[in-house]
């Protein structure tokens, strides 16, 4: 991956269809990305820099990937190419193998699946999670880069990651146990919150992928 | 810690017990404040809506998607399922549902699974009848239903809904404390968000509401924007530290 000086700041959005578009669109705008919303594979195969958001039901999600072709044509710009990828929420979950929801495979890129949150004490931790969260940082991480260790991010999910790759895990969240919230290996990466809605936080987890 | 705030006829009103509405400012400046003030979220209900037979507007949704930090909340008049993927699709987090839940259950359900379940929330008006007995009412709580609180609460978890705003309609802008017993009483039937609504006055009703009542996060219309003494709308946000839980 280049690590040098030239910036990029084409990044390819992809339209699944779910609400948070636009905002996420918004957002890297402002921090000065030129951004392309598309939902055609041949843009997303030849993507400098890919951001995946996702609100909604894994199988559904799956199943439209494979019968658009974006599936594949994301293979090819985030394993062939390798290309910058950024999955949020629902666009994290579906790089795992497996998920509960619709139980099916995902892109199946990093090892892990995707389960339902269930907390020891339901009536304390209520599922879904919606709220405030923070992250206990594993290791260093240049998406989390100048983000104070007490900042809080707005998760809503009722399932999240399970069975990672140890060395794949920059940070966990704790919500009755402990399940990741940033993943990474090279080029694919994933964070179960929404940056979009996490104030400068969020703003700043963006801005570092951007500079990446 | 979770602003409230009601539109009508293009501004924010205030009102008491779901009347006599008043103008307090523009919504959109509003927004920019709650990001400054780095609110955790933000719920807007269009209260007119459903007498007046409209939906809460997505341009309206639209403006604030553009200028939200946090995420935000819309309700008022959602009845269709294409209503609802119009306003996620301009941005806001999630939807309400109110008097639509009451007089249609399956139609969370229906919401839920197109859409996904935190992106469903439900809000529960209640007020007691004259024997002092909890109802959940309707159409900005002028129509009883048949539903207890905590039966209902149920009912919409076990459609999907993702979130519950329980509305203690008696104590809207009285500031006299939350209903707790209300609150106990939902909080224990589900396994979902609850959120308390009507009649937060000072910082230990929140700490109460999530403390002893076992909600699992405080909603307030009236604390957080009021009238200041030349008409200009006021909004105060409480600080982290200052927050009790």
């Amino acid at each position: 991956m280049d690590r040098g000086k030239t910036l990029s700041l084409d990044v390819t959005l992809l339209d699944l269809g779910s609400g948070n578009l636009h905002t996420v669109r918004r957002k890297l705008e402002r921090l000065g990305a030129r951004v392309v919303v598309t939902a055609e594979p041949e843009v997303v195969a030849g993507a400098d820099k890919l951001v995946v958001p996702g609100v909604g039901h894994f199988g559904a999600a799956m199943a439209h990937l494979r019968s658009s072709g974006l599936a594949e044509a994301l293979g090819r710009a985030a394993l062939e190419r390798e290309v910058p990828t950024l999955g949020l929420c629902l666009g994290m979950q579906i790089l795992a193998e497996h998920g509960e929801e619709g139980g099916g495979p995902g892109l199946g890129w990093l090892p892990g699946r995707v389960v339902r949150l269930r907390p020891p004490d339901p009536l304390r931790y209520k599922v879904p999670h919606m709220g405030w969260n923070r992250l206990s940082v594993l290791r260093s991480e240049a998406l989390l880069e100048g983000i104070p260790s007490e900042a809080e991010f707005y998760f809503a999910h009722s399932y999240h990651w399970a069975g990672a790759d140890p060395a794949d895990v920059a940070a966990e969240t704790e919500y009755g146990y402990r399940f990741p919230s940033v993943i990474r290996r090279g080029a694919l990466m994933g964070v179960q919150f929404h940056p979009e809605r996490s104030h400068e936080a969020g703003l700043r987890l963006l801005r570092n992928f951007l500079s990446l | 810690m979770i602003p409230v705030l009601l539109l009508g006829d293009g501004g924010l009103v205030k009102t008491e017990r779901f009347r006599s509405p008043r103008y307090v400012g523009d919504p959109i400046n509003a927004v920019r404040i709650f990001n400054e003030l780095r609110a955790d979220e933000v719920v807007f209900l269009d209260i007119f809506a459903t007498p007046q037979g409209r939906t809460v507007s997505a341009e309206f949704v639209r403006r604030v998607g553009e200028e939200a930090d946090m995420p935000f909340a819309v309700g008022g008049g959602v009845r269709s399922v294409e209503a609802v993927r119009e306003l996620l699709a301009a941005g806001a987090e999630k939807v309400v549902l109110g008097t639509v839940a009451v007089e249609h259950p399956s139609f969370v359900a229906e919401v839920a699974q197109a859409f996904g379940s935190s992106t469903v929330v439900v809000c529960l008006d209640v007020k007691r009848d004259l024997w002092g007995r909890r109802w959940v009412w309707s159409r900005r709580a002028s129509r009883r239903s048949i539903y207890p609180p905590d039966e209902f609460a149920l009912t919409m978890e076990r459609m999907g809904a993702g979130e519950l705003i329980v509305h203690a309609v008696e104590r809207e802008g009285t500031m006299k404390g939350y209903d707790l017993e209300l609150l106990r009483q939902v909080s224990r039937s589900v396994t979902i968000p609850v959120v308390a609504l009507g009649g937060a006055g000072r910082m230990s009703d929140f700490g109460e509401a999530v403390g002893k009542a076992g909600a699992t996060a405080v909603a307030a219309g009236s604390l957080f924007v009021f009238h200041g003494p030349h008409r200009g709308v006021l909004i105060s946000y409480p600080e982290r530290t200052e927050l009790p839980f």
